[in-house]
């Protein structure tokens, strides 16, 4: 009996435990809409969505995401451009040139790419790379996007190299086989038979990677500025939204203003953004699971 | 020059170019740390680990910093652990494959990838505000612990998945209960791979800089905490207060700090490293 209830009790709080994460996921939901909603009292969802100011800091507050967004937009894509070819490359290259010895010891390498804090990332950002970046573009400004995509670029290669390299082992060996004996090079089984035929799983490489980009802070809270501008001009300062989270942060905006709300609507914001695309991605996995089984 | 010929050649470039990228992040990045060892290791010295911050950047230490990041790593830890690990095993060992269970799965993998800002907020307002703990270590630890129990429980669940089902039948076959077989069989077998997603995870903790800002960790903490319920600031943020300040002197504190917080994440990466490499060549079922 004793053992019966012993046994009851344990699967409960393991259960609990596996709960709670559906009570986080509950938890961001509920606590992004209902205090957003505050701030929708006051503004509407159209001058939100398509307004090309944001100076709620300001006197005259004007409340368009626009310019956060092409921030967020800029850094993403310059992160991208830099850590596509590159991860890809890296993943064709260890998949199916480099030696297992060579592999196995220059994964854990590039995983560490992936584990530097990303406010070191963003020091490098300000204090290294923008000063270098100065001698090709004079006209750079002290904070500005490009450096900070490009960091952010370095950071995600790991992400995109690793996920695309299990996608191409996915391939399965006879259409590998089959193109070698046709007598096809390894550049083009690579990149006209084993790459179109990973393609699913590249394309989740590369969504995850611009989520990751998406939602990553510090660099550029650090690199590309507080300037919401509306621009797309990676050589300006700009924000992005999660800098202008850690800008209403570190201030001192009393608690319930709308000021204050802001930072709920624009995380909300960015909760959706990442969601739409984590889930197209996981989406994709399953969908393309069992393609060669 | 022959199509034959031409197809060779860019098949040998491209193995260079290959070995280029390869290289290419790996490179910069040791330009990026040696630039910065160059700035601040002249800055790291006993007064400089032992200091309290300060206004004037030649005598500001990170005492309050790696204190506070020490409370946040020990609490974080005593929060995630047991609930990652238990979580993990439910998945694994408990559940049955239903409608729940691939609700719970996609849940894990949305959350692993849910910027850590929002866990922030989220930390702000449960955390901070409704359970009234203040801008204290404990919702920093709490707030940390929720972002990385998804690294845990995953990592848990790759680790008992690895364990073969022999060991759990044999123990069956002994007149085991589930959790004496998950308990004295199945956890001790997956310990390693379990360890060295603890490790990786709390690497994370430890270089973590933004939910922290959001919860309202100040830079200027004047004194170490003593209880859970204190003000703190950790490293990173440390850093952060320093790179945002323009003179030179507080950038030359930010690079010493960097190299202490280069120093943790690279030992902690290495362990982690080891201990994979030494728990697959130990266990081969």
């Amino acid at each position: 009996m004793l053992r019966k209830w012993k046994t009851k009790i344990i699967e409960s709080l393991l259960a609990l435990s596996a709960w709670l994460t559906i009570f986080t996921t509950a938890g961001i939901i509920i606590i992004l809409f209902s205090e957003s909603s505050g701030f929708f009292r006051d503004v509407t969802l159209t001058e939100f969505l398509t307004g090309k100011e944001w100076t709620p800091l300001f006197e005259q507050k004007k409340f368009g995401i626009l310019p956060l967004f092409t921030g967020t937009l800029v850094t993403s894509v310059v992160a991208i451009l830099l850590a596509l070819p590159v991860g890809l490359t890296i993943a064709v290259y260890l998949s199916e040139y480099a030696s297992l010895q060579f592999r196995n010891a220059i994964k854990p390498l590039l995983e560490v790419l992936a584990a530097i804090p990303t406010v070191v990332y963003g020091f490098f950002a300000l204090t290294v790379l923008t000063p270098f970046l100065k001698n090709f573009f004079p006209e750079i400004s002290g904070f500005n996007g490009l450096s900070a995509g490009l960091v952010m670029g370095i950071m995600i290669i790991p992400m995109i190299s690793s996920l695309s390299e299990d996608a191409l082992h996915a391939v399965p060996v006879s259409l590998k086989e089959g193109a070698y004996g046709l007598g096809a090079t390894r550049f083009q089984t690579a990149f006209k038979v084993l790459v179109p035929a990973a393609s699913s799983g590249i394309i989740v490489s590369v969504i995850l990677a611009i989520s990751r980009a998406i939602g990553e802070t510090m660099i550029v809270a650090i690199a590309a500025g507080q300037q919401p501008v509306l621009t797309l001009n990676p050589l300006k300062a700009m924000e992005t939204i999660t800098a202008y989270i850690v800008q209403v942060s570190l201030g001192d905006v009393p608690h319930g203003s709308v000021e204050y709300k802001t930072i709920f609507a624009v995380a909300l914001f960015l909760f959706i953004l990442t969601f739409i695309l984590n889930n197209i991605s996981f989406y994709v996995i399953r969908k393309f699971k069992n393609k060669y089984e | 020059m022959s199509r034959m010929r031409r197809h060779k050649l860019t098949d040998s470039l491209f193995r260079y170019f290959g070995i280029f990228c390869t290289f290419f992040g790996l490179v910069v990045l040791t330009i990026f740390i040696g630039k910065i060892v160059l700035m601040g290791i002249d800055r790291i010295d006993w007064n400089f680990l032992t200091g309290l911050p300060s206004r004037k950047a030649e005598k500001a230490g990170i005492y309050t910093a790696w204190v506070g990041s020490v409370w946040i790593v020990v609490l974080t830890s005593l929060i995630a652990l047991p609930v990652g690990i238990s979580a993990g095993v439910y998945l694994e060992e408990y559940s049955k494959k239903n409608r729940w269970s691939s609700l719970l799965e996609i849940n894990i993998a949305n959350l692993a990838a849910i910027p850590s800002i929002i866990y922030g907020i989220l930390g702000l307002e449960i955390f901070v505000r409704t359970m009234k703990f203040g801008q204290s270590v404990l919702s920093g630890a709490c707030t940390l612990a929720l972002l990385i129990l998804p690294i845990i429980i995953v990592a848990t669940r790759e680790s008992i998945k690895a364990v073969p089902d022999s060991i759990r039948q044999a123990s069956y076959a002994m007149g085991a209960t589930q959790w004496q077989t998950v308990w004295h069989q199945v956890l001790p077998a997956a310990s390693g791979g379990i360890l060295t997603g603890i490790i990786l995870a709390i690497s994370r903790a430890v270089g973590e800089t933004a939910p922290l800002i959001v919860i309202g960790a100040l830079a200027y903490v004047a004194f170490v905490p003593e209880t859970p319920m204190d003000e703190f600031t950790v490293l990173p943020m440390q850093i952060f207060n320093w790179t945002s300040r323009p003179s030179q002197a507080f950038l030359t504190n930010a690079a010493a700090g960097i190299i202490i917080l280069l120093i943790i994440t690279f030992a902690l990466n290495a362990l982690a490293v080891y201990l994979r490499y030494k728990w697959q060549n130990k266990i081969r079922y």
